[in-house]
């Protein structure tokens, strides 16, 4: 690999949510590098803070919720250190977010070009009207939209439609970093593959990086360069997605790999015993060790930290050591 | 008893003591946030006070209309609200006036929000034709200014038999279309709600879940709609008052008022004539919709502020 | 525009003056004693003729005013003279008929009311937006409750405050009336300024007393607005925050708002004409009052027949309107 600087860098972001039961820590020192051009799926269960992830990312973390330390770089900027002004105007120029459910994202009382229009004219008043329109149509057209949605509103397009204008209006100013929350829980399976071709060809057209949450791992098999398992606020395992699915090594992701439903073993489900944690109540440690099936004596009070490995992958577990090389011996390679 | 029984003993009262406040504390506890029902309930219990320790001391019979006592006077030591026109004592005026204007919006009260609960709870619980009649009927009443229709009705009555009470009834009759379609409301939407139907398969019979599950549930509507209620028969019979439709030989807040603005009495200096009056009634309004506020509070969890 | 919509909507309002027409009509001829009888009895009396003479002069007016005919017969005679704008001739200001008189009185009720609910429906709507709003200054929040309590209070009880606190003790406005006495209504502007100065008062009793019912309506809005996720995206977008005000959120927030306009015009008209009543307007307050005393049936019930009948008008007017606003009701395919 070439030596390139990284056009994402989040290093060690932590974010808490102060309720009435008390704190949670919804990101515990999270960190992240993404390349130019990198698509990366970040998976894991409900509430274990991906989407904290990508809000903390735009740095729209509302009280309750606080970013408390680490910062994040979207190229020389350094997001968190920006005002409060500096960062309105980063928002879709530089690091846009698609969100998840379009359903109800766009304005029903404007029409579509004006909601495209007002974003562009925002953060580069001195285009012109036309420059402008060309934009949008542009923008559209990439996600294989008719020129004539533009003067439509909202409730005349469709889920999937609605969908694919959020993404327009997240590329519109081809931002370095586009992040997906998703983008296609709510559709059907065709439209979801419609929506995945769209995002994955306009990537290849602006050259930005992206990230896309979810959960699902087919999805992400087929779309991403590299998958990041998230569990109770960390990155447990940044790999290649190939890796990811032949040889998973943090026993969560692994886990979460052994359960997907494959054409052999139909109608056999195997989930992962337990529950996810209390964000307020943390186990001591490695926070899946109450559930992991290799824990061992210091999984229970010291925490793993995300470790760069020789071959270029990162895992936040105990069970490896700075080769990569398992540390237990009962620890197989999947197959 | 021994020593590890009382310790026991002990220990289980510590424990009940903390488990389980009492209910008396719980309201006390709830009272101090709910401030707005608090305040609301006391003007009203001021008032009431007022109204009582009034008519005890007294002889509202006699000097609350015309002729009791010297006219025109301004508040001093002997008359401590004044005098008006017709030789009314004013405080006498007032503790009598607030009394029938408050027994009128309880008669409206209670009969709007008692046909309200009927109508509602029919069209709601047995649906089809009932329903779309009783609807079609509030719908279209719903935006004739009720008050206007009330002035007919007031009108077209002989002025001399108008009591506090036949004024009650006529402002009650424009006074259920409101209930009645919040009352439905909260039915539908109680009828849909799974415990309604484990009543039901339990064997229940109709009337029963009517009285123990549906009623129940709806109390905090019911009173809410009842304070309501209250609140415009208070309103609907001031208005009429105030256009010389009341029953005029009572001192009833209204009444009062109009009597002052045909004498012209700010023209003619005598400023307390109609100032108490607005000001007692300024009072029950405000007072009413803080009960109205903190009954809403009280019903809607998701509107409660968390302690 | 659907033609459905629009067809349901010209039903209704067919159907709410039919009523309101009907309940006129006969709540009075329910009445045991029939009172345009005994006020043809009164004007008998007061002319001074013989009591004898007077059931002549009785039959006399009944056969005027077309009341000897059969009640089926009068209603159908009723009802169309409704449909045509006939609202009957006055009882005590003769010949003048009920419509000419609500017709000299009435631009008086429409300059004050048209100005009190425009200014109250803005202000207050800006102010709950505002006491919504995460960003707005404190104080704008603090005026909720106080709006509140104004809000519970009739314009009328309002208006005498006023007039006691501000015309009666400070003296800073006149106490009552249009213009000043002696005062010949002209448009020269002196007259108009004197003329504006009476409304002051009577207009700002009616705008406290509903600037919290659209503040706190506004407000309730507000927050759900600000729940929505195309607020959120559009903060996402990078917009500035006033853009995202005036835009996403009050624009949608307005909408059920001015719904909520039609069905305030009742209170609103009801309102005026009580205070009207108060300050001594010549609107149609002071018409329904003078005829209340004189006991002027015709006019009681043509105002009322007439007040119904603008509010059902108003009514559809804002039923029309409201497409426009939303653009989902626009479109809105069956």
């Amino acid at each position: 690999m070439t030596q390139r600087s990284p056009v994402l860098r989040v290093i060690d972001l932590q974010v808490s949510y102060y309720t009435e039961a008390g704190r949670a820590l919804a990101l515990d020192h999270a960190s992240l590098e993404l390349y130019p051009g990198e698509k990366l799926g970040m998976v894991g269960e409900s509430g274990c803070g991906k989407s904290t992830m990508a809000l903390a990312m735009m740095r729209m973390i509302k009280p309750p919720g606080r970013i408390e330390g680490g910062q994040v770089f979207v190229g020389d900027t350094e997001l968190t250190a920006l005002s409060e002004e500096q960062m309105r105007k980063a928002r879709l120029s530089l690091i846009s977010y698609i969100p998840q459910g379009a359903m109800n994202s766009l304005n029903p009382v404007l029409r579509i070009e004006t909601q495209m229009r007002d974003a562009i004219k925002e953060h580069k008043p001195e285009m012109g009207d036309a420059e402008v329109q060309e934009r949008i149509y542009g923008a559209l057209e990439s996600v294989e939209l008719r020129r004539s949605v533009a003067r439509m509103y909202p409730h005349e397009l469709s889920g999937g439609m609605k969908q694919r204008v959020c993404i327009a209006i997240g590329i519109s100013l081809s931002p370095k970093v586009i992040i997906a929350d998703e983008p296609t829980s709510a559709l059907d399976v065709v439209t979801q593959r419609q929506v995945m071709e769209t995002l994955d060809r306009v990537q290849k057209q602006i050259g930005s990086a992206v990230i896309l949450i979810g959960h699902d791992m087919g999805l992400m098999a087929q779309f991403v360069d590299k998958v990041a398992v998230m569990y109770a606020g960390k990155f447990t395992e940044i790999s290649p997605v190939r890796d990811m699915f032949t040889d998973p090594m943090h026993p969560y992701a692994r886990a979460l790999i052994e359960s997907l439903p494959t054409l052999d073993n139909k109608g056999v489900f195997k989930g992962i015993p337990g529950l996810a944690p209390s964000l307020i109540r943390r186990p001591g440690g490695c926070a899946f060790h109450p559930r992991c099936t290799h824990v061992m004596e210091v999984c229970k009070t010291v925490t793993p930290t995300l470790e760069r490995l020789p071959n270029g992958r990162l895992v936040s577990c105990h069970l490896y050591d700075h080769e990569g090389s398992p540390v237990s011996a009962g620890l197989k390679t999947t197959g | 008893m021994t020593q590890t029984a009382a310790v026991e003993l002990q220990r289980d009262a510590r424990q009940t003591r903390y488990e389980h406040p009492s209910r008396w504390t719980l309201t006390v506890r709830y009272l101090r946030r709910n401030k707005s029902l608090v305040l609301g309930l006391a003007i009203v219990i001021g008032l009431t006070l007022f109204t009582v320790v009034g008519s005890l001391t007294i002889d509202t019979e006699r000097r609350a209309y015309p002729l009791a006592v010297k006219p025109k006077q301004p508040p001093s030591a002997e008359y401590p609200l004044g005098t008006d026109f017709f030789g009314r004592d004013m405080l006498a005026v007032m503790v009598r006036g607030i009394w029938q204007t408050a027994v009128i919006g309880l008669i409206a009260g209670a009969i709007g929000t008692g046909v309200g609960v009927i109508l509602g709870f029919l069209s709601a619980y047995y649906g089809g034709a009932v329903d779309t009649v009783i609807r079609a009927i509030t719908e279209v009443l719903l935006p004739i200014p009720a008050f206007l229709i009330l002035v007919i009705i007031a009108g077209s009555i002989d002025r001399r038999s108008v009591t506090i009470y036949t004024m009650a009834v006529i402002v009650s009759l424009l006074a259920w279309m409101g209930p009645t379609r919040i009352m439905r409301a909260q039915v539908l939407t109680l009828k849909e709600r799974m415990f309604i139907n484990v009543a039901r398969l339990s064997g229940m019979s109709n009337l029963e879940i009517v009285f123990k599950e549906i009623l129940p549930n709806m109390l905090p509507f019911i009173l809410a709609s009842f304070v309501s209620g209250v609140f415009a028969g208070i309103f609907a019979s001031f208005g009429l008052s105030v256009l010389g439709l009341g029953p005029l030989r009572e001192p009833l807040i209204g009444n009062t008022i109009w009597f002052a603005q045909q004498q012209a009495a700010f023209f003619n200096g005598w400023w307390w004539w109609p100032l108490w009056p607005s000001l007692a009634l300024v009072l029950i309004f405000v007072s009413l919709t803080l009960i109205n506020v903190g009954l809403d509070e009280l019903a809607n969890p998701r509107v409660r502020r968390t302690e | 525009m659907r033609l459905g919509y629009l067809v349901r909507r010209i039903v209704f309002l067919l159907a709410v003056v039919w009523v309101a027409a009907t309940i006129v009509f006969f709540i009075p001829r329910l009445s045991a004693r029939n009172p345009i009888r005994e006020r043809f009895a009164e004007i008998a009396r007061s002319t001074g003729f013989a009591p004898k003479d007077l059931d002549q002069i009785i039959a006399a007016y009944e056969v005027k005013f077309g009341l000897d005919k059969p009640l089926l017969e009068q209603y159908v005679e009723y009802m169309g003279g409704v449909i045509r704008g006939d609202l009957g001739p006055s009882l005590t200001r003769y010949p003048k008929t009920v419509l000419e008189l609500i017709f000299s009185a009435l631009p008086w009720t429409i300059v004050l009311l048209m100005l009190t609910t425009l200014i109250a429906f803005a202000l207050g709507n800006l102010l709950g937006a505002l006491a919504s709003w995460p960003r707005s200054p404190r104080f704008v929040k603090g005026l909720m409750a106080p709006l509140m309590m104004l809000q519970a209070v009739p314009a009328y009880l309002l208006g005498l405050l006023l007039i006691f606190f501000i015309a009666f003790r400070l003296k800073l406005l006149p106490m009552g009336g249009a213009y000043s006495q002696g005062v010949t209504p002209s448009l020269t502007l002196e007259f108009i300024l004197d003329a504006a100065r009476h409304q002051v008062l009577p207009a700002i009793s009616l705008i406290l007393a509903s600037l919290g019912f659209w503040a706190l309506g506004m407000r309730g809005m507000g927050i759900t607005i600000q729940g929505e996720d195309y607020v959120n995206f559009a903060e996402h977008k990078g917009l500035h925050p006033r853009t995202i005000f005036t835009q996403y959120y009050v624009r949608n927030a307005l909408l059920p708002q001015v719904t909520g306009l039609a069905l305030a015009f009742g209170s609103v008209i009801v309102s005026g004409v009580l205070v009207e009543q108060l300050y001594g307007l010549p609107g149609l307050g002071g018409l329904l009052g003078d005829a209340i005393l004189k006991n002027d049936y015709f006019i009681i019930y043509g105002i009322t027949l007439f007040v119904i009948l603008s509010i059902a008008i108003l009514m559809f007017l804002v039923d029309l309107v409201y497409p426009l606003l939303d653009p989902r009701i626009r479109y809105e395919s069956r």
